[in-house]
C-alpha cells in the first residue's frame, strides 16, 4: 500500500494516540469544580499552553473547536456578524476563489441567508492572492468590509499565499482577516503571533493528532458572534464541554509537529520533487498544479490531459496506491475542482486531476510505486476518455 | 451449462453496477465469493441528483448512492461514483420524450440497458481493463459448446427480466455476468442473503417506476417538457369530435382513464385510446375490440446471436411483466414483421417486441405500425 493522501488525513502519531488514550482513562469536566474537574482543567490548560508555544500564539488565542470546518465557520460567520452588529455598513465579505469549501460554502451562506455582498479576490494561475489585489479591493470603500479570509496554503494544489502581507494590508485598514492554516501546520513556519492576522483555523487529524478536534486561534481583541451558544466556555465563543483526550493528544501532535517542522519539510519535499520528476518522467504532457516553487513541500498535483481523474483513482487504487482527484464531490460525482477553474484551467483538463500528498509515513517505495504505475495507468485512462 | 456467474479458476475483473436496491448489492457479493476480482459502481444519471426523488426507490438519488457505497464496503470491494447524467439525458431521457412527442410509448429501461450499463459502462470498464459488468437481472446466459452465448429467461418465470434485456447483442453479452438470473430464489430468499451478508438494503423497497421521473407522474413530466397543446379527441368509427386533451403525447394506445369524454358512447361501452396522431394532435378513441391487432412491423432490430432471426414461429413478449404471444416473424429489408396467431390488444408503438423460441431471447425490436384486427381499425 502506498498512502499519498496525507492531505485528506494523515496517520496519527503514536505519542498523540498514548496521551489520547491515557485521558481516556480519567474522569472529570474542566468546567467542574472537584478535584477530577481541576485534573481535566489542567490537563486542558496545559494542552492549550503547549499548543499555543507550538504556532507562535498566545494560550488566550486558542480557542478549542471540533475541527478546522468548525473554526472556519466560527471565524467567518462569528466576525461577520460582530462586525455588521457594530456598523450595519459593513457588509462586505473577501474571500478568495480557492478556498477550502468550509470558508467558500459558509461565505455563500452568508450571502444567501445574511445580506453579505460577497466579493471574490483575484489570483494568479497558480491560485494566488496578491496583497495589491486585497488592497484596491478594501481601499474601494474601507468602510463597508466586514472582513476578508485567504487561505495559508491551498489544500488542493498546494500555493503558499502571502499571508503576512495580505494581514498588513487589512491591518492598515481595521480590517480582520481570517486564515484557515489547517494544510500549512507542520509545513510552513506558521506563526499567529507574528501573522497580523485576526483568525486562524488549525486541525488536529491533519498533523498527526485525532480526527474532530481543531481550534480557531483568535487575537484578543476580536469577539465574534458564536456559532455554538451553551456553556460560556472558551471565552464565551464556543460553548460545549471541552474534549480532554482529543485536546491533549492534539496538543502533543501540534508541539511534534512544530518540532519536526524543519527537517520534516526539506525531507519531504525532496521526496515530493522525486515523485513530481517521475510522473512528468513517465507522463511528459502532465502539467503540475500550483506554483512549481512557492508550495506545500508535501504537495504535488497534475492535471494529465484527455483523463477523467475518477477512472486514474481506480486504476491506481487497484495497484494499491491511494491519493485523490483533489476536488469535492457532488453525491459521489466528481466535479472540476473549483480551485482549478479560479486558476483559469481548461475544464476539460481540470477533470483529469490527481493530488499526491505526502506525510510522516511516505517513503521511497511509496514514490517508486507511483513511477511504475502512472504511465500504464494514465495511458489505459485516455482509452477509457472523458465519459 | 449456464454461464451468468463463471467460478473462478478463471477470476475476471469484474465491473459491479450497484443501484442502490438489493438485487444488485447480492449480485456484486456472490460474484466475489465466486473468487472474481470485484469493483463496484453506482451510476450518477441526474443531472441535478437533489431535485429528483427522495423517496428510496428508482436510482437517482443521493440516498440510492449512499446505499450502493455503504454494500460494497460492507461486501469489502472498491466503489465509485460514475457520471453518466449527461449520456443518461441525452439517450436515454430526450429519446423518451421525443418518442413519447412522436405519439409512440417508449421503454426506457430497454433503451438504459443498451445505450447506457451495456453501453456506456460496459466500454468504459472494457478500457479500464475489465472483463465483465456484472448487474443485478434476472436472466440466464447458457454458454455453447461452441463457445458462443445464449440469453434465456429467468430459472424464476416470476421474476425474469430478460425482457428489457432483449437488446443485447452477443458481444454485450459475452462481457455480461447475472449472478441472481440461473438460480431459483424467490424474492424473499434474496432478501434474507441479503441479510445474512449484513447488506443494510435487504429490507428496501424494490424500485418500480421510471427513475428519472421523480413522483411517478410521467403525464405532467411530459407536460412540462413539451408544454400544452389543446386538441381534439376523436371518435373512430364516426369521426365525430367527443371531447379535448390537452397534449397528444400524454397518451398510450390502450389507455382508458383520463379521457375526459363528457358524454357516453351511444353503445354505453367505455372507450379507449385506438391512436395518437402528433401531425393533428389528435387522439382517437373507440370500443375495445378496436384495439385487437394481428400483425405488426417493427424496426431497428438487435439479435442475440450472431444471425438474424429466420422466418417461422416464435413465442413474443410486447411489454415489460408481458405474458408470451405465439406469432410468425420474419425480417424483409431488416424489418421485422410479425403476424399474432391469436389477435393481440394494446400494442403501442414504440415498445420493444422481444422474440423467444422456448425460453431462448431471439432478438428485440421496436415496434413501429400496427395493423389491428376488427374492420372498425383506424
Amino acid at each position: 500500500m502506498a498512502y499519498l493522501d496525507h492531505a485528506a488525513t494523515t496517520p496519527m502519531l503514536p505519542e498523540a494516540a498514548a496521551a489520547m488514550t491515557a485521558q481516556f482513562a480519567a474522569t472529570g469536566n474542566a468546567s467542574s469544580l472537584h478535584a477530577a474537574g481541576r485534573r481535566a482543567r489542567r490537563t486542558v490548560e496545559e494542552a492549550r499552553e503547549a499548543l499555543a508555544e507550538a504556532l507562535g500564539a498566545r494560550p488566550s488565542e486558542v480557542v478549542f473547536t471540533a475541527g478546522g470546518t468548525e473554526a472556519d465557520n466560527l471565524a467567518v460567520k462569528g466576525l461577520y456578524w460582530a462586525r455588521r452588529d457594530a456598523d450595519p455598513a459593513r457588509t462586505r465579505v473577501l474571500a478568495g476563489p480557492v478556498e477550502h469549501h468550509a470558508v467558500l460554502d459558509a461565505v455563500h451562506w452568508l450571502g444567501e441567508h445574511e445580506g453579505a455582498d460577497v466579493e471574490y479576490l483575484p489570483v494568479d494561475r497558480y491560485g494566488r492572492v496578491h496583497p495589491e489585489d486585497l488592497r484596491e479591493a478594501i481601499a474601494r470603500n474601507p468602510d463597508d468590509v466586514a472582513l476578508a479570509t485567504v487561505m495559508w496554503a491551498n489544500n488542493e494544489i498546494g500555493t503558499v499565499m502571502p499571508v503576512r502581507e495580505l494581514a498588513a494590508v487589512a491591518r492598515e485598514f481595521g480590517v480582520p482577516l481570517h486564515s484557515d492554516a489547517v494544510q500549512a501546520v507542520g509545513q510552513l513556519d506558521v506563526r499567529f503571533g507574528d501573522s497580523g492576522l485576526a483568525a486562524m483555523a488549525v486541525s488536529g487529524h491533519k498533523i498527526g493528532g485525532p480526527y474532530g478536534i481543531g481550534a480557531l486561534l483568535l487575537g484578543r481583541d476580536q469577539t465574534p458572534v458564536p456559532v455554538l451558544h451553551g456553556g460560556g466556555q472558551e471565552r464565551h465563543v464556543r460553548s460545549g464541554t471541552l474534549d480532554v483526550p482529543a485536546i491533549a493528544a492534539f496538543a502533543v501532535a501540534a508541539v511534534i509537529a512544530a518540532e519536526r517542522r524543519e527537517r520534516f519539510a526539506a525531507e519531504i519535499g525532496a521526496l515530493r520533487d522525486e515523485l513530481v520528476a517521475a510522473v512528468l518522467r513517465a507522463v511528459p504532457d502532465a502539467v503540475l498544479g500550483g506554483d512549481p516553487d512557492d508550495r506545500l513541500p508535501a504537495n504535488a498535483h497534475f492535471s494529465f490531459p484527455g483523463c477523467e481523474g475518477d477512472s486514474l483513482l481506480l486504476l491506481l487504487d487497484a495497484q494499491g496506491i491511494e491519493c485523490s482527484t483533489g476536488s469535492a464531490c457532488t453525491a459521489g460525482v466528481a466535479q472540476p475542482s473549483h480551485v482549478l477553474l479560479a486558476t483559469g484551467t481548461d475544464p476539460q483538463l481540470a477533470r483529469g486531476t490527481l493530488r499526491f500528498s505526502l506525510g510522516h509515513t511516505s517513503t521511497k517505495e511509496d514514490v517508486a510505486a507511483v513511477a511504475a504505475a502512472i504511465g500504464p495507468a494514465v495511458e489505459r485512462a485516455r482509452t477509457a476518455g472523458l465519459s | 451449462m449456464t454461464e451468468n456467474l463463471p467460478r473462478a479458476p478463471r477470476p475476471l475483473r469484474v465491473l459491479a453496477a450497484m443501484s442502490g436496491g438489493v438485487d444488485s448489492a447480492v449480485a456484486a457479493a456472490r460474484a466475489v465469493e465466486a473468487g472474481h476480482d470485484v469493483t463496484g459502481v453506482h451510476l450518477a444519471l441526474s443531472a441535478n441528483p437533489q431535485s429528483f426523488r427522495t423517496g428510496a426507490r428508482g436510482c437517482c438519488t443521493i440516498e440510492d448512492s449512499r446505499d450502493a457505497r455503504r454494500a460494497a464496503d460492507v461486501i469489502g470491494i472498491p466503489f465509485y461514483v460514475w457520471d453518466l447524467a449527461e449520456r443518461f439525458r441525452e439517450d436515454v431521457v430526450e429519446d423518451f420524450i421525443s418518442e413519447y412527442e412522436a405519439g409512440r410509448t417508449p421503454n426506457p429501461c430497454l433503451r438504459c440497458n443498451e445505450k447506457i450499463k451495456f453501453a456506456a459502462l460496459l466500454d468504459k470498464a472494457l478500457a479500464l481493463g475489465f472483463d465483465a459488468v456484472c448487474t443485478g437481472h434476472y436472466a440466464t446466459v447458457v454458454l455453447n459448446e461452441d463457445g458462443s452465448r445464449e440469453l434465456h429467461r429467468a430459472s424464476d418465470m416470476a421474476k425474469d427480466q430478460s425482457y428489457v434485456l432483449g437488446v443485447l447483442d452477443e458481444k454485450q453479452l459475452a462481457h455480461a455476468l447475472f449472478p441472481l438470473g440461473d438460480t431459483l430464489t424467490t424474492k424473499e430468499e434474496i432478501r434474507a442473503e441479503a441479510e445474512e451478508r449484513g447488506l443494510a438494503v435487504a429490507k428496501k423497497p424494490d424500485s418500480h417506476d421510471i427513475c428519472f421521473i421523480a413522483d411517478g407522474d410521467t403525464q405532467g413530466f411530459l407536460a412540462s417538457r413539451l408544454g400544452k397543446a389543446e386538441g381534439d379527441i376523436v371518435d373512430g368509427a364516426t369521426g365525430e369530435k367527443v371531447g379535448t386533451h390537452d397534449g397528444a403525447f400524454g397518451f398510450t394506445i390502450g389507455q382508458r382513464k383520463g379521457l375526459r369524454i363528457g358524454h357516453p358512447a351511444p353503445d354505453g361501452k367505455p372507450r379507449y385510446v385506438l391512436d395518437i396522431s402528433p401531425v393533428n394532435n389528435t387522439v382517437t378513441v373507440g370500443p375495445v375490440e378496436a384495439l385487437d391487432v394481428s400483425a405488426l412491423t417493427a424496426i431497428r432490430p438487435r439479435w442475440c446471436g450472431s444471425t438474424a432471426a429466420a422466418p417461422g414461429t416464435y413465442t413474443a413478449q410486447l411489454r415489460a411483466h408481458g405474458g408470451e404471444t405465439e406469432v410468425f416473424a420474419e425480417v424483409v429489408d431488416g424489418e421485422l414483421r410479425v403476424r399474432f396467431t391469436e389477435p393481440v390488444r394494446g400494442v403501442a408503438p414504440g415498445q420493444a417486441i422481444v422474440l423467444y423460441d422456448g425460453t431462448r431471447v431471439v432478438g428485440s425490436a421496436t415496434i413501429a405500425t400496427t395493423t389491428r384486427a376488427a374492420a372498425a381499425s383506424v
